[in-house]
């Protein structure tokens, strides 16, 4: 039941987008299509699915004080935590590029829909940005720390989703010419946060 | 007769003043006509996170004004030994150095700051900003050219954040920087704050205003319908 709580609230009430703004910068530059921004959603709930968890592992068997312990007592008071931006971003790019070559050799048309956005998402804030919140919130199991990944996924595609879709509605409205493009996309995502608001109420 | 003319312009690029105006455009281009935030869509992420109030903002200016300047610098030292298949790795581990140092730093000197900044510091890494100043500068060019274009793009940053940063804590708590600016009296009269500018969504339709306003006065920054 918790589990279905930290999903829950991931997709919605902590939205990655609406309420916290992470990965702004893909979330804007391929919002023009549907299609393409069905592609890059699937690829951050993939790649989050995994980095997440790959962390989670990380931070709690090598980074955190006393996660040594299991080599040996003496590591008991060994305190690594001002490394984990550099292993996170590490297991980011490195799980990015595996990714890449995997999906390459095994299922080219696959990569011929997804190719172009995999080393975008390297640098996508939200992937990083989920690693961090899971470390700042500190989880107390794998399988909470893995829901929480899939929901922050789920949530950013579904925001890409949407916003792609009513660019691809306004296109023909008559928006005046300075505010065309970047500045309505900014006003409907600010519109689209406040409505997500309303979720906020939520107890679970 | 052509290498006599390349020879001849190598001499004059090495003597080309610190500050000439090609280099000063290297700063004041990020600043309007080529902005980070409202032109590039570079490193919005942070951008609307923290502006709330005035004074994260001008922390988070600081934390990516070193980590732009010192990453395009070193980048650009080192650019000929990085080979090109490993580059952003090699970039992402200077760039996460660089913002360790400025995150241990705000916890040693700014600890308030630090725990209000919260993940937002570590995500100075994944700042498009610095990785796209990095890759389509610094990989191209020398140090000092380099050093330039860093301050420039993250003072283009910082002054969109500080404004808009500005807009929200004075309609939304009546200050700025902490301190009182619509007077008491105004609030006798009725006046309250607008809680609204101080939820998230609001960061957004604020920079749409402001990039409203900015391509209305710079009519060549109007993107083709």
């Amino acid at each position: 039941m918790e589990l279905v709580n930290i999903f829950v609230k991931s997709i919605f009430v902590e939205n990655m987008i609406f309420a916290y703004f992470l990965g702004m910068c893909s979330y804007l530059a391929v919002s023009k299509k549907v299609k393409t921004a069905l592609g890059l959603g699937t690829a951050v709930i993939f790649v989050l699915g995994f980095t997440v968890p790959i962390n989670y592992i990380l931070e709690n068997y090598l980074l955190k004080e006393g996660a040594l312990k299991w080599l040996s007592p003496e590591f008991a008071s060994v305190d690594l935590s001002f490394l984990s931006f550099l292993m996170f971003i590490a297991v980011v790019a490195a799980f990015v590029q595996l990714v890449e070559m995997a999906v390459e050799k095994f299922s080219p048309s696959l990569y011929a829909s997804l190719g172009i956005f995999l080393p975008l998402i390297a640098v996508n804030c939200s992937i990083l940005g989920g690693a961090l919140f899971m470390q700042q919130r500190d989880y107390p199991s794998l399988a909470h720390a893995t829901v929480f990944g899939l929901g922050s996924g789920v949530g950013w595609m579904l925001a890409i989703v949407f916003i792609a879709a009513i660019r691809e509605k306004i296109r023909y409205s008559h928006i005046p010419a300075p505010l065309r493009g970047l500045g309505i996309a900014f006003i409907l995502t600010g519109l689209m946060g406040i409505a997500f608001m309303s979720f906020m109420g939520i107890k679970l | 007769m052509s290498i006599e003319n390349t020879t001849a312009t190598l001499a004059k690029k090495e003597k080309e003043a610190l500050f000439s105006a090609k280099r000063r455009k290297l700063i004041t281009d990020p600043l309007n006509d080529n902005n980070p935030v409202t032109v590039q869509v570079l490193g919005i992420c942070s951008a609307l996170a923290i502006t709330v109030q005035v004074k994260p903002s001008l922390f988070m200016f600081g934390g990516v004004l070193f980590v732009v300047t010192m990453g395009n610098v070193i980048v650009s030292l080192i650019r000929n030994l990085i080979p090109s298949r490993v580059r952003i790795i090699a970039q992402l581990v200077i760039v996460a150095s660089l913002v360790i140092i400025v995150d241990l730093l705000l916890k040693a000197y700014a600890y308030d700051m630090s725990k209000q900044l919260s993940v937002f510091v570590g995500l100075i890494i994944t700042n498009c900003i610095v990785m796209g100043r990095l890759e389509a500068f610094a990989m191209g060019n020398k140090w000092w050219p380099s050093l330039l274009d860093g301050v420039g793009n993250a003072l283009g940053y910082g002054l969109i954040l500080v404004l808009v940063a500005s807009v929200r804590e004075i309609f939304g708590s009546g200050t700025w920087l902490g301190f009182q600016v619509i007077p008491q009296p105004v609030y006798d009269l009725g006046y309250v704050n607008n809680g609204l500018m101080i939820l998230p969504p609001m960061a957004l339709i604020v920079v749409g205003l402001i990039i409203w306003i900015q391509r209305a006065k710079n009519t060549k920054l109007i993107e083709a319908n």
